[in-house]
Order: structure tokens, then C-alpha cells, then sequence
């Protein structure tokens, strides 16, 4: 109240107009929005691991695997169908690769390349990957294959979600 | 800052006569409630305009979610009411809408009548409002197939048993509508085709058609 600051009976019009219109218009638009935008905001599920059989089938040759998983998207449930290439190391260490290329999304695999041998071949763009996963360097793909997450319980192998493989790129 | 983009633009393309000529115009006295309370019969027009673009909005959002195909219809929209968030109240907005845009329609009509506005010279934009009026009973009876539940499909069975009823081109109009021999597949495919593309392309040129003549003629004198 202190220095006086008219304001005419137009601008306060058109304010409170302005500010009414908003609000409805923002009580109608909200819900939309939300509604459009709930897959960003939903919670990922899944996480369940599945048992792909016993650690003692794999050792340093790489072995593909399929197993099955329960796929929810939106209203339509199903199994689907998912491989791995599986290796254990002198440490009986488990590594399971998803056998997605990084570079477009296309199959990769073992040992399927004539001059290439003991290493992932992706047949689109010929990328290649050593046998941990790692791209060969000047090859299409810039990032190694990723792993499953991977458990062993029971006598048996367990393959849980797909995570980043943090080995860098090799030449070869 | 928005008065600078809006100068900039005005500046070049003179917009300001355009929605001048749309929004800034006198509204006579006799149809403004705050000088006649009883005025309020004549906002039931732009009511209806206005819950018309709700449901257009909330149309659109909707069929984010849904499918018009006979598995998944039903098990679509039973997603996106209780899964999808909102889904209740976007839905619910479609759905109530629906029929209010009716009870809105019928009011108008209703207050068109008792001024008399309808007469001359206004002929011609009453004909284009009764071709309004029947878009929107379409727009409810196709509308009203697409969730694909019991309700549904015996609602349209008997429509189209009404519609079959019609002499000589009754058989054609419902063979046309049900796409087939049963109310199924190809029913819920064309009526999903003439709720969300046919009738609401016919809706809003007619709107256009309706505004364009009131705005030419001028509201209806007092009574």
C-alpha cells in the first residue's frame, strides 16, 4: 500500500479473466497430460530372475540359452522368448551376454564370421565383439554387448535383468 | 517479452484485424446476464462449444490407449480406466460429456425456439444447426459401440435393428453401418472410422458453417 500503483479497471479485468480461463483451462488439460504421459512415470517391473540351467553345461566356449519370460505390455501379457550367450572363466566366473548388437539392435552371433574367428558377429553391419562382450574398435558398434544379471542358487544358473557392460572397446 | 514476439509477428502478417474481427465485437444488452440475469439461456450455445472441445481433447488423449479390434477393445479400455493414471478421469470426462453435450444442444435449441431466432433471415443457420444436431446423436451411437461390452454391443444391435426398420433403404443403411452379417469385427472398425475421422471432419466444418453465420447476421433482437 505504501507508493500508489494504479491499476486500471482494464488491466485488472483482463488479469482476472486471464487468471480464471487459466485455471479451467489448466483443471481440463491437467488430467490429459498425465494420462499421456503415465508410461514415462510408471514404475519399472519385472526383476524376477530365470533359471537357464546348471553352471557346470558352460565353460569357455560360448554357449547361446534361451529362456522364457513374462512380458506385461499395457493390457496384453505374454511369454517371450529371450537368448543369452553364456561363458564361465578359469574363476567360475558367469558371464551371460544378451545377444542385441549396440549399434542397431539386430542379433549377433558366435563364431559366424570366416575371418573373424572366436569373436560376436553381428551379420547387418558387421560389428564385431570379443568373447566378454567388448566392441572391436572400428567396427560399427560403440559400446560392448550387455550382460544379464546373473545368480547362482541351487546348482543353477539364474539370468535377471539386461545391465550395461562396462568393458571398453578392444582392437582386433 | 510476448508483446515483443507478438509485435514481431503482427508487424509482418497484420494479425490484429483477424481476431479483432473475431472476438472484439459489442454484446448487445438483451443477451447479457449481467445487465438481465435472465440472459443466461443465451450462453447455452457456447456451453455447448465448449464441453464439444472437451470432448474433442479428451477424445484424442483416449485413443492413446485405445484399440478398436475385437480382442482388445474391451481389455484396452479396462487398461487405461484402471491402470493408466487419470485414466478414470479422462475417460469419465468423454463419458459424462457425451451426454451433457446433448442436454447443452437440446437447451440452445430450446431457447432458439421460444426467441423465435430461427426465423428469417436466420433460416438457414438453424438448418445447419438440426445437421449439427444429428452429427452428434451420430457421434453418440458410434461413440457408444467402442468400449465392446455387454451394454455395447445389445445398444447397437438394437440401433441397427432401428435403422433396419426404415422403409426400402433400411436392409442397405444397416448392411452399410454393420460392415457384415453380425455386429463384430468389421462393425467395431467402422464405427471406431466414423466416431473419431467421418462425423467430427463433418462436425467442425459445420461449426464453422454455424459461426460464420452468426457472426455475419448478428444475435436475434430482444423479444
Amino acid at each position: 500500500m505504501g507508493d500508489k500503483r494504479e491499476m486500471s479497471r482494464r488491466t485488472f479485468l483482463n488479469y482476472a479473466l486471464m487468471g480464471t480461463g487459466g485455471f479451467l483451462a489448466a483443471g481440463m488439460i491437467t488430467p490429459m497430460i498425465r494420462f499421456a504421459v503415465d508410461p514415462l512415470l510408471e514404475g519399472k517391473a519385472g526383476g524376477d530372475k530365470v533359471a537357464v540351467g546348471s553352471p557346470d553345461e558352460f565353460g569357455a566356449e560360448p554357449k547361446r540359452v534361451e529362456f522364457k519370460v513374462h512380458t506385461k505390455d499395457g493390457w496384453y501379457e505374454s511369454e517371450s522368448t529371450l537368448s543369452a550367450w553364456v561363458t564361465k572363466n578359469d574363476k567360475g566366473e558367469i558371464l551371460a551376454l544378451s545377444p542385441i548388437c549396440k549399434h542397431l539392435g539386430c542379433t549377433v552371433d558366435w563364431n559366424t564370421s570366416p575371418e573373424h574367428q572366436n569373436q560376436y558377429f553381428c551379420p547387418c553391419h558387421l560389428g564385431r565383439y570379443a568373447i566378454n562382450g567388448e566392441h572391436i574398435l572400428e567396427t560399427p558398434p560403440t559400446a560392448s554387448l550387455d550382460e544379464y544379471e546373473s545368480e547362482v542358487k541351487d546348482g543353477k544358473l539364474y539370468l535377471g535383468k539386461v545391465k550395461a557392460n562396462p568393458r571398453p572397446g578392444v582392437t582386433g | 517479452m510476448l508483446q515483443k514476439m507478438y509485435d514481431w509477428v503482427d508487424e509482418r502478417l497484420n494479425i490484429t484485424p483477424m481476431w479483432r474481427d473475431l472476438a472484439d465485437h459489442e454484446v448487445p444488452e438483451h443477451v447479457n446476464p449481467a445487465h438481465h440475469f435472465s440472459a443466461f439461456v443465451y450462453c447455452f450455445g457456447g456451453l455447448t462449444f465448449f464441453i464439444t472441445v472437451i470432448q474433442i481433447l479428451s477424445g484424442m488423449f483416449l485413443t492413446m490407449y485405445y484399440v478398436p479390434d475385437i480382442i482388445n477393445a474391451w481389455e484396452s479400455v479396462n487398461y487405461l480406466q484402471n491402470e493408466v493414471a487419470f485414466g478414470v478421469i479422462v475417460r469419465g470426462m468423454h463419458h459424462w460429456g457425451a451426454s451433457l453435450v446433448i442436454v447443452m444442444m437440446f437447451l440452445h435449441t430450446l431457447r432458439v425456439f421460444f426467441t423465435g431466432a430461427y426465423k428469417k433471415p436466420r433460416e438457414l443457420n438453424w438448418v445447419v444447426g438440426m445437421l449439427i444436431f444429428f452429427v452428434m446423436l451420430g457421434l453418440g451411437f458410434t461413440g457408444y459401440l467402442l468400449p465392446w461390452d455387454n451394454t455395447a454391443y445389445f445398444a447397437t444391435k438394437v440401433g441397427l435393428e432401428i435403422a433396419n426398420s426404415v422403409p426400402i433403404i433400411g436392409p442397405y443403411v444397416k448392411m452399410l453401418l454393420t460392415g457384415g452379417d453380425i455386429v463384430g469385427a468389421q462393425t467395431l472398425s467402422r464405427f471406431f472410422a466414423i466416431h473419431v475421422f467421418f462425423l467430427p471432419g463433418a462436425l467442425l466444418g459445420l461449426l464453422g458453417a454455424h459461426f460464420v453465420l452468426i457472426r455475419a447476421q448478428g444475435i436475434s433482437g430482444p423479444l
